[in-house]
């Protein structure tokens, strides 16, 4: 279900922990897989779960606790954009509102042609940076201006 | 000890009390919802607040440790007020839509809420809505309702062992759940209705029946496994609407398992006897009871006068009552046959008139939680006795070591920590490497009828065993029904019994049924050279009594039993329903009371005989089995036979002297293990969860269980491999002259070289034994 | 960047990050002198406490007594914590560390396990800075093929393994005890305290929980001895202490100052007010910390002691700056669906009061506001806080009752007059993407 490269990086994950606490690489086997296939269906949940030994509801149950795991397909290049308070002072909603009009979306929609998903974000502790966004879960983008965010755009238009 | 004050009394608890024990000792009432005392402290409801002297805020009482001269308050205005603090924000996304809900009346947030909750809501807000989730035929969900306690999902990690519940998602959106789009398979499932404090999962099969005011409550103990549990059974207009558990720490504590739950519906199922039947001419007619009682006592008479009273046989079954099964052995002695017997499903009888008394679990089922080793031979463990196993689960988190010998290492849903994997036949071979390493560990000498057998070299897995026995403390063998039912049973008691000897421990028998031990104390056996119930089939009688037993499904040899009975020109049944295996084999079919129509006696595997009595009335003409076999007595003018009621028949049958000890010994039956290898695949038989006795087949949502539908045949993926067919394949069973073509799946936990076939099912019973060879064809 | 202070002193951005740089500043040293001199983990816990060093992630608990819970004598494994799931609104200081100084981090936890015998340690790092997760692997790989982390440090006895690992999107897991849960595998959900993690901790285990900032302090502390810490900063609050400021300045940024500056100081340090506009209002800890009134506050000085005399708390020490075109309803709007949208679920008063609380802000900041709405919030507040198994439940209810404290006649005016006091076209001028200059 998932790539050796995948699976090998899990068990790197798991090395870090005592032998016989392999759940504790769940979070990180999650994120591993959901890089690998673009979100977590409920089979590769259940993959996660029985690769490390634990029960799949337990694994279920993390991979809807925290919000980065996607259990909903997204596009090929997901923007999460901070608009809470301190964010919120230094433009984050005005930012957010130029990538729903550039994109045509709203929060947690995807564009018709599927490459892009926009996703309305918690604190990221990057206030200092505001506005900032959050490509594809990984990759943070300090000081937005709408210029930025065009360049940002149009690097991923072609990723 | 600790000294605590709660509301103005003074109470010393134990070191490590909460504050929540503290207040049950006193009897003081805390409010509470996720708190449970059999499941571990979440502290998460809050309604359980107290005050606590020079603590700054509310402390939750069923979390918050006792300390030397504490001082609570469980009424104080600031306790309410947080109590109430919480009830409020309980009910603000509740539905509160109790009209309609199956807990109306029954329920913990109704009933805290009359005296916590306001009479108005200030939440003017949306409430929320959560979707429904199929937890399976056996629980019914309205996740609206509730209130995220997880006592269900605490009950299935740390009770059921497998963690088939969870709480997804997070804050106002979490929800309880199965993994998507899973069902709740636990055995022991429908304890999650009675722990739930509200209305979001109630009884399916109940639902919408009745209202928990219009229901007479009844005590009754369970027909089914050897625990015995006790039940609350629940009646309306003389229908038996609902099984609860009666709480009682020494057997069942407050759980059931489904099959005690929801067996029920086969009460009233459609084939349900209800007048007597007599077959002329191949034609099965209604009669009244003095008709077809004196049409069996002229057939006895008959039979006994042309073929003497040794041609006539009793076969009971083992869920039957002391009572059913004492006068059932006085009625056949009466009239001159010792051939009696209720252990159909056995095949080895070798050990009989060598026992010390009646095969028991050697112990208390409450001491299972103080054993530190245990040794498991022969045995389905979960599924014969859920709530055993439960116990030994519960032991294991606390140090229990629990070592297997068996033909099928089923999940059991506790760490195993030594398993031998071995075939029917093969168990006494490893059981003697066990005792021999066990006695080299102990520097002691084998039993002087055991020693000729020793093995002259021992597995790694078999010392690995005996290692473990040798370092407990308090170490007990259990016998399982796979062992019981086994070809070898007398060589495998045997040896168990030195096992336990060597290791000072306790040598006892699980039990096939709610009345396995009742059996023998009711000497329901053959005493004076009798036959059992394996003789009785290869040595056909001309008559057969037979008790609460169906000829396809509850025999060793199912096969050979259907056959011989069909055959046999006499036939009485004493049944509470009617099969086609029963119509076809019997002459005379007496409408017998299930257990809820008839008082009787049960004896657990503990040797606790337990009494009760009918909870309804019995349905159409059916009469209870007791009063038939007297009535059956009486019309042979036959002297003792006129007690009044069923609890007379149970003091004489119990009555010390008359009826036998309990004892697992064997004395001076010698060691002769003749078995050999056998020479293809071996059968190895389960007899499935719901398909153990006549009531449990009936119950149809039970069937529709997972359990219900597990795979009839099973081997090894080697197994498969070397017949040449794939998991999942129609393949042709073959059993000397049985046939039958069933699914096979592939599951590594049976023995190498052995065929797993489900026992009590119609579909196998043309098969034969339950143990022995078996062929394996692609179809 | 350039920084000041101690943890940030002489770090150039993402230019000098590395075990070598990090030397050349005097790191390890620290590390060096604790194994070559086999100084006693009772000396070194003597000096936390010499050194006044509270905890930097909030709760400002005396770092030095919390190390000395740790059993001494516990058979079996021992674990230590870091806490860098840093996700509190306004506070950002634990990413810059991490990124411009994570050997820091890495020698402060060594020094930790050292003195409190812990065989093993996780850095638990916020989920949406996963290029700091990515950076701090890469410094510990660099420390243990250095000798100083794993298995017999720098020849001696004493080995450490240290991890990191990351969250993935759930601010509760900043609570320690959720933290644990996380790193076990499960949902962030806290544990009822007692038994504290000293006792009961990771997998069961002892373990001592610091946060980012504090362990980063270690190596300087034992440098300079506590006492010489301590004087940076004042009595009771030692040390410098890095102070994150956003919101409505010029300079948004981390600042790491002597504990006991004035606010005015640290307002000028980062560039004062944007466009000289007027300070409204500060909340001086991150977002759960009460407001306070610009006034109020610019008579503080950025200590626990003083803070907390006015009011609030020095928190994390995160400044959200607001000045005069702040709506303070749609601040608290904003605050209150957080706490909604991050509440774990786990005890009621939280998980259906925050919901709640948020849903009657909304109503108020969208001119369905109702007369007995401010009260109503009081009470609810009143009903969580207090009553739940971890400080969530108060945290969302303190911004709630000090906004409506402070600026209750706005929240009063929005009811009577559906509408802002400060006119839209202000606020949107105000909240515009700032563009640094």
């Amino acid at each position: 279900m998932l790539s050796q490269e995948s699976l090998q990086q899990i068990d790197r994950e798991i090395a870090k922990y005592p032998p016989d606490q392999k759940q504790s690489a769940v979070m990180a086997a999650l994120r591993i897989a959901q890089v690998e296939k673009g979100w977590l269906p409920k089979e590769l949940i259940e993959f996660v779960a029985s690769y490390l030994g634990m029960p799949a509801i337990a694994a279920y149950e993390v991979a809807s606790f925290y919000n980065m795991y996607d259990l909903e397909p997204v596009g090929r290049h997901k923007i999460t954009v901070c608009t809470n308070l301190p964010c919120a002072l230094s433009g984050g909603v005005h930012a957010a509102d130029y990538l729903k009009k550039k994109l045509g979306i709203d929060f947690n929609e995807t564009t018709p042609d599927g490459k892009f998903t926009l996703k309305e974000g918690e604190c990221m502790g990057a206030c200092g940076d505001a506005p900032v966004l959050l490509v594809n879960n990984h990759h943070m983008c300090s000081w937005m201006t709408t210029e930025k965010i065009d360049q940002i755009l149009a690097e991923l238009e072609d990723k | 000890m600790l000294e605590i004050e709660i509301d103005g009394k003074q109470v010393t608890v134990e070191d490590g009390s909460t504050i929540m024990d503290a207040a049950t000792k006193i009897g003081a009432f805390v409010p509470h919802f996720c708190y449970h005392k059999k499941l571990s402290i979440a502290a998460s409801c809050r309604m359980c607040l107290v005050q606590v002297e020079k603590a700054p805020k509310p402390l939750p009482a069923c979390a918050t440790p006792v300390t030397n001269g504490m001082k609570v308050w469980t009424r104080s205005e600031q306790a309410v007020k947080a109590q109430k603090g919480v009830m409020e924000f309980l009910l603000i996304n509740h539905p509160l839509d109790c009209p309609i809900c199956d807990q109306g009346g029954e329920c913990q947030l109704q009933d805290l809420a009359v005296g916590y909750g306001g009479s108005q809501s200030r939440y003017e807000e949306e409430k929320r809505v959560v979707l429904n989730k199929n937890l399976g035929p056996l629980v019914s969900t309205d996740m609206t309702r509730c209130i995220n306690c997880t006592r269900c999902v605490r009950f299935t990690t740390e009770i059921a062992g497998q963690m088939e519940l969870g709480q997804a998602f997070r804050g106002e959106h979490a929800e309880i759940m199965p993994f998507v789009e899973k069902t709740v398979d636990s055995e022991l499932s429908g304890n999650i209705i009675d722990l739930c404090p509200v209305g979001a999962l109630t009884s399916k099969p109940f639902r919408f029946s009745a209202r928990t005011w219009e229901l007479a409550r009844r005590r009754s103990v369970s027909p089914h496994d050897s625990l015995g549990s006790n039940l609350i059974v629940q009646v309306k207009h003389d229908v038996v609407k609902r099984v609860l558990p009666f709480e009682n720490e020494d057997i069942n504590e407050c759980w059931l398992s489904d099959k005690d739950r929801f067996s029920y519906e086969g009460l009233n199922g459609e084939d349900r006897l209800t007048v007597p039947m007599l077959k002329q001419d191949g034609v099965w007619k209604d009669a009244d009871w003095q008709t077809a009682l004196e049409f069996a006592a002229n057939g006895l008479r008959k039979t006994a006068k042309q073929n003497g009273p040794d041609s006539i046989g009793a076969l009971a079954s083992p869920h039957a009552t002391v009572e059913e099964l004492y006068l059932l052995q006085k009625f056949t002695r009466a009239i001159g046959s010792d051939s009696v017997d209720f252990r159909l499903r056995q095949s080895d009888f070798r050990a009989d008139g060598f026992r010390e008394g009646a095969p028991w679990l050697g112990m208390p089922i409450n001491e299972v939680a103080d054993l530190n080793r245990l040794l498991v031979i022969g045995s389905f463990l979960r599924k014969d006795t859920p709530l055993l196993a439960q116990r030994v689960r519960q032991a294991a988190k606390r140090g229990l070591h629990v070592s297997a010998v068996n033909a099928s290492a089923e999940e059991w849903q506790l760490p195993v920590k030594n398993r031998v994997l071995a075939a029917p036949s093969s168990i006494v071979p490893v059981l003697l490497q066990v005792v021999a390493a066990l006695a080299a560990e102990k520097g002691a000498t084998v039993a002087e009828h055991l020693s000729a057998a020793m093995p002259s070299s021992v597995s790694d897995d078999a010392r690995s065993i005996a290692q473990s026995l040798a370092s407990g403390r308090k170490v007990a063998v259990w016998l399982g029904n796979l062992a019981v039912q086994s070809e070898y049973a007398s060589e495998i008691q045997q040896l168990a019994e030195e096992i336990a000897r060597l290791t000072d421990g306790v040598f006892g028998v699980i039990g096939e049924a709610a009345n396995s031990v009742g059996g023998y104390l009711a000497k329901a056996i053959p005493l004076v050279g009798g036959l059992n119930a394996r003789q009785m089939l290869e040595q056909p009688r001309k008559a057969y009594l037979l008790l609460n037993a169906e000829p396809d499904l509850d025999f060793a040899n199912p096969a050979l039993a259907q056959s011989v009975l069909e055959a046999a020109p006499l036939v009485i049944a004493l049944s509470a329903f009617k099969s086609a295996s029963l119509l076809a084999a019997a002459d005379v079919l007496l409408p017998i009371a299930p257990f809820t129509e008839t008082s009787g006696t049960f004896v657990n595997c503990e040797g606790r005989a337990q009494n009760f009595n009918a909870v309804a009335r019995p349905v159409g003409d059916t009469r209870p089995g007791w009063k038939v076999l007297r009535v059956l007595g009486n019309l042979f003018d036959f002297e003792g036979f006129d007690q009044n009621d069923s609890e007379a028949v149970a003091a004489e049958a119990l009555a010390e002297g008359n009826r036998p000890d309990l004892g697992n010994r064997l004395y001076g039956l010698e060691f002769k293990f003749a078995g050999q290898a056998v020479a293809g695949f071996e059968r190895v038989s389960d007899v499935p969860i719901y398909a153990a006795d006549t009531l449990v087949r009936r119950a149809t949502s039970l069937q529709k269980t997972r359990d219900a539908k597990a795979p009839l045949a099973r081997a090894s993926a080697a197994t498969l491999a070397a017949v040449g067919v794939e998991s999942g394949a129609r393949v042709r069973l073959r059993q000397g002259q049985g046939l039958a073509e069933v699914q096979i799946v592939a599951d590594d936990s049976v023995a190498a070289n052995c065929v797993r076939v489900a026992a009590a099912n119609a579909a196998t019973a043309a098969l034969g034994a339950m143990c022995g060879e078996i062929s394996v064809e692609r179809v | 960047m350039s920084g000041s202070g101690l943890i940030l002193a002489g770090v150039d951005g993402d230019r000098t990050w590395a075990l070598q740089d990090y030397v050349a500043r005097g790191g390890y040293s620290a590390l060096r002198k604790v194994i070559s001199e086999k100084i006693a983990p009772e000396t070194i816990i003597a000096e936390l406490k010499a050194s006044s060093l509270r905890g930097r992630g909030g709760a400002g608990f005396p770092t030095g007594l919390k190390w000395s819970f740790m059993p001494r004598s516990f058979p079996g494994a021992k674990y230590l914590a870091c806490n860098s799931d840093e996700g509190e609104p306004g506070t950002f200081k634990d990413r810059d560390i991490l990124r411009y100084n994570p050997h820091t981090v890495i020698e402060g936890m060594t020094i930790a396990a050292y003195a409190m015998g812990c065989e093993r340690g996780y850095n638990y790092i916020h989920g949406e800075i996963f290029e700091v997760y990515e950076r701090f692997e890469a410094a510990l790989a660099e420390a243990r093929s250095a000798g100083l982390l794993g298995q017999n440090i720098l020849g001696s006895d004493f080995s450490f393994e240290l991890f990191a690992h990351h969250g993935y999107g759930a601010y509760i897991c900043g609570e320690e005890t959720a933290l644990l849960e996380s790193i076990e595998g499960k949902k962030g959900q806290p544990r009822f305290k007692p038994p504290f993690p000293a006792s009961y901790g990771l997998y069961g285990k002892p373990t001592t929980i610091n946060n980012t900032e504090t362990f980063a302090s270690v190596p300087f502390i034992l440098n300079m001895g506590g006492e010489g810490f301590l004087n940076l900063g004042k009595p009771n609050n030692g040390g410098t202490k890095l102070f994150s400021v956003s919101g409505h300045v010029n300079r948004p940024g981390n600042y790491e100052v002597a504990m006991g500056t004035p606010f005015a100081e640290l307002l000028e340090m980062a560039g004062g007010m944007r466009a000289g506009r007027k300070l409204k209002a500060v909340i001086p800890g991150g977002s759960s910390a009460p407001v306070l009134p610009g006034s109020v506050m610019m008579d503080c000085t950025m200590d626990y002691d003083s803070i907390s005399k006015a009011g609030s708390m020095l928190g994390s020490g995160a400044v959200i700056v607001m000045d005069e075109t702040t709506c303070m309803v749609k601040a608290l709007e904003r605050l209150s669906y957080f706490y909604f949208e991050e509440s774990c679920g786990q005890c009621t008063p939280c998980r259906e009061g925050t919901g709640w609380l948020y849903r009657v802000v909304h109503r108020i900041e969208n001119g369905l506001g109702r007369k007995e709405d401010l009260d109503l919030l009081n009470s609810v507040t009143g009903n969580i806080m207090g009553r739940t198994i971890c400080a969530l439940g108060d945290a969302a209810s303190m911004p709630v009752q000090s906004f409506v404290k402070h600026f209750g006649s706005e929240f009063e005016y929005h009811i009577e007059n559906k509408k802002c006091l400060v006119p839209p076209e202000v606020q949107y001028e105000g909240s515009q993407i700032y563009v640094r200059p």
